[in-house]
């Protein structure tokens, strides 16, 4: 039996024709459609998307730079840094050439007045390395048939491999001097990395010490934040409200105003210690400012809110009933906080304690004021050389040490709590 | 109580019969109970009930009528202002919630989010430190027997709302409690879903022979559910029956309103004769009622017809009980047809009439008699 063709032609009904649309065609109207909403959703977020740009991924990026990127010395010294190409017996001294070049820009820079640049840049990597190039200038003759004996001549530590090693290595354009610093790590002639001599080593301790007061700060916040939070989340809206401004006052209140009454309060002949001399609780006034104590009672204080706030947030939404419930079932009130309510409170100690810890990271003004020498945390060095000795490539190398640090960290926050996890309110 | 006592109790099918004897026919009686919040309103006031072993009962009332109240000084999570509530003949005043061993299934289930289903339904064991391997067995029949195998490894965020609920209905279960409380706890799922987990929890109450105390506004679920039901309003039960009582002989005019639908019809008691009496309707007219809740001869009453027993057809010249009216409305149903009309001046009075093909229906405007059955015509406090 044979079928007409046409048979299997069916003509659809008309009404279903025009939504017959092929899945290609279908796909296709469906990415229009999103496409507008796409970029609609762009240019809501546009302005923001460049401030942030301008203002924070830009810096930081100009930081990261900063840190490996050595150019201070090869502007103002070009013809002796282009020079040290031809350097190849690294094992002595180099050659005539070099020497010349030398004593061109050693003239050329006293001239144009950017002497004190390179002798900065020198006293980073060379021991004294101010007097050198400063008495090496001071003494330069006018002209000289053999500039490297009359260069040797005024100064002997021309004469030595290291000062020229030190020269090569802060010629950039790149270096990994500031970085190694900042892990307190040289680089030798030879390009093996080795352990800064101790005088020197200072910045692993000081980025232990950071990661330290940091994370005993975040305990002492939890520690003191966690009772707060669930009163305020359990108290009628009355009473929470006051104690909510209480818990909010602190943001209202300069940094400065408030770390200037610590140290007011804490003081030998302060409050604190008056009242517990009154109360007989020590004999003596006990020392709580410009030592550790203070940076711990400071910036716990400071930083209180951010840990209340994630975790109220995350307790506001626990209804009382899952407490009921796990009561109706038979725990004992302990019982039912820790294996039900503590645990429904952990995205807000997840929030709360990164958020408090990351920003006790970068705290510098805080310790700088109620600290003492031995309490400074990394920022406090970054500002110091960023401000005091514009060590600018120090400065962005510290950061980037900072910032890595903490990236490791939150990865492996990420990984053990979950971000996912994590509510901020 | 043994891991064998545990086990056959969930295990067996056919209904555990409550050991009767008399002191031991009541496990709960609520004593002259009374709470307020504030101390100035009584949210209940003076409740006395008396709720038998093994039974299914319903606190049915409007929202604000204080059934949760009564549910939560029963639970030990409010105490009474005065009153004593007695738990096995033991007043529960110096019990803590924890040691009453009462279940309870919450509204919005209040499944722990971060446990398991099986984690959760182990919960109730794990606390009475039942041992590991015991704990996942009881928690799997439990499961089983509110048809969730397989679902053990889930969270609860990964469940519907029907099934949400079963597991907190086994978590409820599971421990063997005599006694459990129940909450509105289908109030947050759709109709058909609602309907079919009221019976499946009317045949596990069966199965257990557990008592529940179970609240709702719906009354249609108590009907259906319930062994008796316990009407709230304003702090008072209005009354307690079973589901028939209540329907056929509402004790007020409150319930008659309240459950199922309700005509009214408002007048003045002319006479009493023993269980009935005659009233003079506002129009006029004079009927024969039940003698329900009435003062007396000159009292004001309010009549309540049941839609469905009120004749609108076949009535004969010399039927008792008829009263004119005039067809306003009419609206088909399919199986019937509901005929809103104005009866002796009042209007918004519905009758139910059984849809026939055969038979026109009413149209709007006409003129016509209804009639009832004395025994259909309560005459009730006025409202
Ligand atoms: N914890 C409470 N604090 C103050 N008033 C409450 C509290 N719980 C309930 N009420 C009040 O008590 C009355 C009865 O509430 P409830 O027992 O929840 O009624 P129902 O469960 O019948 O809807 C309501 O007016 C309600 O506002
Ligand atoms: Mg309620």
């Amino acid at each position: 039996m044979t079928v007409p063709a046409s048979a299997s032609a069916v003509p659809a009904p008309a009404g279903s024709a025009q939504h017959n649309d092929s899945p290609a065609a279908l796909k296709q109207k469906l990415r229009r459609a999103e496409r507008v909403r796409k970029l609609r959703a762009m240019g809501l977020i546009a302005p923001l998307f460049f401030f942030l740009l301008i203002t924070f991924v830009v810096p930081i990026l100009d930081m990261m730079r900063r840190s490996v990127h050595d150019t201070e010395l090869s502007t103002v010294w070009p013809t002796v840094t282009a020079a040290m190409d031809s350097w190849k017996d690294r094992g002595n001294v180099p050659d005539e050439a070099v020497f010349a070049a030398l004593a061109k820009d050693l003239r050329a820079a006293g001239e144009t007045k950017t002497l004190a640049v390179a002798a900065r840049r020198l006293n980073y990597a060379v021991d004294n390395g101010r007097s050198l190039v400063f008495g090496t200038a001071r003494r330069l003759p006018v002209d000289a048939t053999n500039w490297k004996e009359t260069l040797i001549g005024i100064e002997p530590r021309w004469g030595q491999v290291a000062t020229w090693n030190a020269i090569n290595q802060a010629s950039g354009p790149l270096t990994t001097f500031y970085l190694l610093a900042a892990l307190d790590r040289e680089k030798l002639a030879d390009g093996s990395i080795v352990k800064a001599p101790e005088q020197s080593s200072i910045y692993v301790d000081i980025l232990e010490r950071t990661f330290t007061v940091s994370l005993s700060v975040t305990l002492l916040c939890l520690v003191l934040g966690f009772p707060v939070a669930y009163l305020l989340a359990t108290l009628p809206a009355k009473h929470a409200n006051i104690l909510m401004i209480l818990v909010l006052l602190p943001f209202w209140t300069s940094l400065l105003v408030r770390t200037a009454a610590w140290v007011v309060l804490l003081q030998e002949q302060g409050l604190v210690n008056e009242l517990l001399l009154a109360l007989g609780i020590i004999e003596k006034p006990i020392r709580m400012i410009y030592n550790r104590i203070g940076v711990y009672i400071a910036m716990t204080h400071i930083l209180l809110p951010f840990m209340i706030l994630p975790l109220y947030s995350v307790m506001k939404g626990i209804k009382p009933h899952f407490m009921r419930a796990a009561t109706s079932l038979g725990a004992t009130p302990t019982e039912a906080f820790v294996r039900v309510y503590l645990p429904m409170t952990l995205p807000g100690i997840g929030a709360g304690a990164l958020l408090t810890f990351i920003l006790a990271l970068g705290y510098y003004i805080t310790p700088a004021l109620v600290g003492g020498a031995a309490d400074q945390m990394i920022s406090f060095f970054i500002a110091f050389y960023t401000s005091d000795t514009v060590n600018w490539g120090m400065a962005s190398a510290l950061g980037a040490v900072l910032l890595v640090a903490t990236l490791v960290l939150y990865s492996l926050y990420n990984r053990l709590v979950g971000i996912s996890n994590m509510r901020l309110g | 109580m043994g891991k064998a006592d545990r086990m056959s109790a969930i295990a067996t099918s056919g209904a555990q019969q409550p050991t009767a004897s008399a002191a031991s026919d009541t496990i709960v009686s609520f004593r002259g109970v009374q709470k307020t919040y504030d101390g100035e309103s009584l949210v209940v006031k003076n409740l006395n009930l008396e709720i038998r072993r093994g039974e299914f009962l319903t606190m049915l009332g409007p929202s604000g009528s204080g059934k949760t109240t009564s549910l939560m000084m029963l639970a030990g999570f409010e105490v009474p202002t005065h009153g004593e509530i007695l738990f096995d003949g033991q007043s529960l005043r110096n019990t803590p919630p924890h040691k009453r061993n009462i279940g309870m299934v919450f509204q919005n289930y209040a499944l722990f989010p971060h446990m398991t289903v099986e984690e959760n339904v182990a919960f109730p064991l794990s606390v009475r430190r039942v041992p590991k391997h015991e704990q996942k067995d009881l928690a799997r029949k439990a499961l089983a027997m509110v048809k969730l195998e397989g679902k053990e490894s889930r969270h609860p965020g990964q469940l519907s709302g029907g099934q949400q609920q079963r597991v907190a209905l086994a978590r409820a279960l599971v421990f063997q409690p005599k006694l459990v409380l129940m909450d509105e706890p289908l109030g947050a799922l759709d109709k058909q879903l609602r309907e079919h987990m009221q019976i499946e929890i009317k045949h596990i109450h069966e199965r257990l022979g557990v008592t529940i105390v179970y609240v709702t506004h719906d009354q249609s679920e108590a009907l259906t559910m319930s062994d008796r039901i316990a009407v709230f309003n304003d702090g008072i039960i209005q009354q307690l029956d079973s589901p028939t009582g209540l329907y056929e002989t509402p004790q007020n005019s409150f319930v008659a309103h309240f459950i199922g639908e309700n005509n009214i019809l408002n007048g003045e008691v002319t006479a009493v004769d023993g269980a009935f009496c005659k009233v003079r309707l506002n129009g006029g007219h004079e009927v024969t009622a039940r003698a329900i809740n009435i003062k007396g001869v000159g009292s004001r009453t309010s009549l309540s017809f049941r839609p469905e027993k009120v004749h609108i057809e076949g009535i004969s010249a010399d039927h008792p009980n008829q009263l004119p009216a005039r067809v306003e409305e009419t609206i088909y149903h399919g199986d019937h047809v509901r005929v809103r009309m104005t009866v002796a001046g009042s209007e918004g009075f519905t009758v139910k009439m059984r849809f026939r093909a055969s038979r026109p229906i009413p149209v709007p405007g006409e003129e016509m008699a209804v009639a009832f059955a004395a025994e259909d015509c309560l005459a009730l406090d006025p409202v």
